[in-house]
């Protein structure tokens, strides 16, 4: 069983290795676009799928991290990769800094909120804030980046980064799912006043889910930064958040495999019908309605944890107090 | 003083527009405790659908503007309340009894479905009312120049408030909603279709949304399909900003609030102006979440 | 000694006084009873004591500690648990899970050992599964551990509480009406299972409408009218106070 899970993971890295091969430059870019979507989705997983904080500006969190890389690069030539963990831990304390008033307000007052911060941060950006924003065309000229020597130009060069990066963070997702930081969360998510009564400080971890979620968010935009060389302000609008948000909510709250399929249709589904490109957020729309009305948990929600118990059945008697009569 | 007077004004005109808007979300929060993440969407639907009768049946040609507008206005009440009703009906009567959250995400899925349907039918491109309608003369207050419009829009909007007051405060069906609101279980046993009154309350707050959609059109010309969720928003603020699920609540809160970003805009920096209101709502939220009308409830555990 | 003193506690809500002076004391390894009519103000004691209200006036003195306007989890971290009158399970987790939210707190690993996962961080996960398992047993839900807690009977649910309460490894567990919900049989359980709490060494404080079941596992009862404590002492004593008898003549008539 084990077996056939880590062959099957070794054939889909194998087949994503071969990929950009058989596609052309324009579908290798799709792919890209659907790698740097799920990454952004699974950051948004943290807070939204795990916590349950619905959170509907995680673009600013995208946003201060593509700007920091852009800033940095251009104004101080600091190579692009470099500023990768500058992005992501400025990111990071951005969003310390909101979310620390505002974690303690009810779900819905909570989306308004963070409705309210992704849209000041973009009007911000758009009235040069520091003067160092660029207004609303942004800040252009990012330099490509370098790996070992190698400069990244083509898509397909960016696609083995953008994959690589989303393999890695499904990865450490998976192990933060699976411990006792992901159970917390999940406490918090079920009941929070439950959770903190089992001695949980429900606070505290919902603000680092933010932290956490807002630090990969800031790295991912190191990598939108350099895949595109040219970034505004536009990039990060609240509609950005909003499909995030329904990738994780049509795929399954909590559930990575879900945020990978959620990433294929929302990001992937309307380049094969482009023809009815403007139908997309108008399906988009009615999906949400009709999801939430015949299948709440989204597509594929996530597994339920395994625990190793079987050899505590027989010992637990003893174990506590001699236990009772 | 001049500057002062003239923003004040025009922040009372607007302020009436966000009140009218507000009290859509108020209500439906008050019975529901939801959202309605698709009330700014209905406003832009009043505001596209009163265009589209305006000038298809040539109502201020045949009745004279007065009448027109009224004649206008009514068709426009009737038709986005019973898309309010609808919305009900199919997005959030499934979901009455599953988690609050699921009528939320519902929510957002209807307004994200209703832009892109104006988008769709009407088009990308913003569309331009006809310019004759209103008056545009001036007239004067203190000696000073105040545009007829402006005071046009704000006593209609006082109108509309006034007959919600009168309804829910003055009348049987008024008393139903208020009940409704306070404790659903409590009020079914009191003999209250709560159905009743949850579709009727979906029926009165998007009509005086459409309403507002017409005003705005009226009054700035030129609407877009994306215009309905900042005012949404705006709305939603002042919704807050008088305390969520109080009616009179929502009137204070929409004027407050038109005249808090009126002068904001005029005395800090237009650029920042939307900023202004985001912030407004932010700060509410966090030093004062019942708002400046609501009272204080003790979380029960 | 006194594990736990209540000193002048009073909480009001709006206009209403919930708790108006309400001072006892919880002795060391005591099981004491907390009785009142409908509304008398039980369970804002309660929360009170864990911290989800902040009293107006007032101290809460837990070995010597007063825990008033701490965090709840800072006083579960201390020593005190509860469980909830309405039931507030994880519904949708395995009841495994919802005991293993009470290790937690004796629990250090953060989110680098959850990415990293070193071997510390593993002998603390199996040995908290170890210790929710051993709970499960202590409560007689062991072979429900992957049972979603939504598909327990409401007795089990109950139980399933107070194993998640104990995971806390408390000094000091709060019940908050622990029957309610169960049939005779399973009230009979209960009973032994809050003496081998005690028998733990855990001082138990609870709500009970169930006076047979107080009668015979309370040591000593304090008794709450209107918000104030209107009698305390021991079971045969409560039972013939006068002031006991009225406070309930109408409302519960299992007393007597």
């Amino acid at each position: 069983m084990m077996n056939m899970r880590t062959l099957l993971l070794f054939a889909v890295c194998l087949l994503l290795l071969a990929l950009p091969q058989f596609l052309n430059p324009y579908w290798t870019d799709v792919f890209n676009n659907i790698g740097l979507y799920t990454v952004l989705a699974l950051s948004l997983n943290i807070i939204l799928g795990h916590a349950g904080l619905f959170h509907m500006g995680h673009a600013a969190f995208y946003a201060v991290g593509a700007y920091t890389t852009a800033i940095l690069n251009t104004q101080f030539g600091v190579p692009v990769l470099y500023t990768m963990p500058l992005a992501g831990l400025l990111a990071a304390v951005f969003a310390m800094v909101v979310a620390r008033p505002i974690i303690h307000l009810r779900g819905d007052y909570l989306l308004i909120v963070t409705i309210g911060i992704v849209e000041i941060v973009r009007i911000a950006l758009v009235n040069d804030v520091f003067g160092l924003t660029g207004g609303a065309n942004g800040i252009f000229g990012i330099a490509r980046p370098m790996v070992f020597g190698f400069k990244l130009k083509k898509p397909e060069h960016f696609f083995y980064l953008i994959w690589g990066f989303c393999l890695l963070t499904i990865f450490f997702m998976h192990r933060l799912e699976n411990s006792r930081f992901g159970r917390a969360l999940n406490f918090i998510k079920e009941d929070d006043v439950a959770a903190e009564g089992s001695g949980i400080d429900t606070a505290y971890y919902k603000l680092i889910a933010f932290v956490l979620g807002a630090f990969w968010a800031g790295m991912t935009g190191t990598i939108y930064a350099a895949k595109m060389t040219i970034i505004s302000p536009e990039a990060f609008s609240f509609w950005e958040s909003v499909v995030l948000f329904t990738i994780v909510i049509l795929g399954g709250m909590g559930s990575i495999r879900g945020v990978l399929v959620g990433s294929f249709l929302i990001i992937g589904l309307p380049e094969i019908f482009r023809d009815l490109a403007e139908w997309r957020m108008l399906v988009f729309g009615l999906a949400m309605m009709l999801m939430m009305i015949f299948r709440t948990q989204g597509l594929i929600p996530p597994p339920p944890r395994k625990y190793d118990v079987l050899a505590y059945l027989k010992e637990a008697a003893g174990a506590v107090g001699g236990g009772r009569a | 003083m001049e500057e002062f007077f003239q923003q004040l004004t025009n922040g009372l005109a607007v302020g009436g527009i966000y009140a009218l808007i507000a009290l859509g979300y108020t209500m439906v929060y008050g019975v529901l405790k939801l959202i309605n993440f698709a009330h700014g969407d209905l406003f832009t639907i009043g505001a596209f659908l009163g265009l589209t009768l305006l000038t298809s049946l040539g109502l201020s040609d045949h009745m004279g503007p007065l009448l027109g507008v009224i004649a206008l206005a009514v068709m426009v009440i009737v038709l986005v309340g019973l898309i309010g009703f609808l919305l009900e009906r199919t997005a959030y009567r499934p979901l009455r009894n599953s988690q609050r959250l699921s009528a939320v995400v519902s929510a957002l899925g209807a307004s994200i479905f209703f832009q892109n349907a104006v988008m769709l039918i009407w088009g990308a491109r913003p569309l331009v009312y006809p310019h004759n309608i209103l008056p545009t003369t001036a007239i004067s207050i203190f000696g000073m120049d105040v545009p007829l419009v402006r005071i046009l829009m704000f006593s209609t909007s006082l109108v509309l408030m006034y007959a919600l007051y009168y309804l829910t405060h003055k009348t049987k069906i008024g008393a139903a909603i208020r009940a409704a609101a306070i404790d659903q279980g409590a009020a079914k046993l009191m003999g209250i279709d709560v159905n009743r009154v949850i579709a009727l309350v979906f029926c009165i707050g998007p009509a005086l949304g459409g309403a507002a959609g017409v005003m705005v059109g009226l009054y700035y010309g030129q609407i877009s399909f994306t215009m309905g969720w900042m005012y949404g928003l705006k709305a939603f603020t002042a919704a807050i900003l008088g305390g969520i699920g109080n009616i009179p609540g929502a009137m204070v809160g929409g004027l407050l609030l038109g005249v808090i970003e009126a002068l904001g805009a005029a005395y800090i920096s237009i650029a920042w102006k939307d900023a202004i209101s985001f912030l407004v709502l932010i700060l509410i939220l966090i030093v004062r979440p019942t708002g400046l009308l609501g009272e204080r409830v003790a979380d029960k555990v | 000694m006194s594990l736990v003193q209540l000193k002048d506690l009073t909480k009001t809500f709006g206009g209403l006084v919930a708790v108006n002076d309400v001072s006892f004391n919880v002795e060391q390894g005591s099981i004491v009873g907390l009785i009142g009519p409908n509304g008398a103000g039980k369970t804002t004691v309660f929360n009170l004591i864990t911290g989800n209200y902040v009293p107006d006036t007032g101290e809460v003195l837990f070995d010597g500690t007063n825990v008033v306007g701490m965090r709840t989890h800072r006083i579960v971290h201390l020593g005190i648990a509860r469980t909830f009158q309405t039931i507030r399970l994880f519904q949708n987790m395995s009841a495994l899970e919802n005991v293993l939210s009470g290790c937690h707190c004796r629990m250090q690993s953060g989110i680098f050992s959850a990415m990293f996962r070193p071997p510390s961080q593993r002998r603390e996960e199996s040995a908290a599964v170890g210790r929710a398992m051993a709970e499960l047993e202590f409560v007689g839900l062991a072979d429900q551990w992957n049972n979603a807690a939504k598909n327990l009977s409401y007795g089990k649910q109950r139980l399933l509480e107070v194993a998640r309460a104990l995971a806390t490894q408390p000094r000091f567990i709060i019940l908050d009406e622990p029957a309610g919900g169960m049939n005779d049989h399973e009230t009979q359980e209960l009973i032994e299972l809050i003496k081998a709490v005690r028998d733990r060494g855990i001082t138990v404080l609870l709500i009970e409408h169930d006076m047979s079941l107080v009668m015979k596992v309370c040591e000593h009862l304090v008794v709450l009218e209107y918000g104030a404590v209107i009698a305390q002492g021991g079971p045969e004593e409560i039972k013939n106070n006068p002031r006991v008898i009225e406070a309930y003549l109408g409302a519960d008539d299992d007393l007597l």
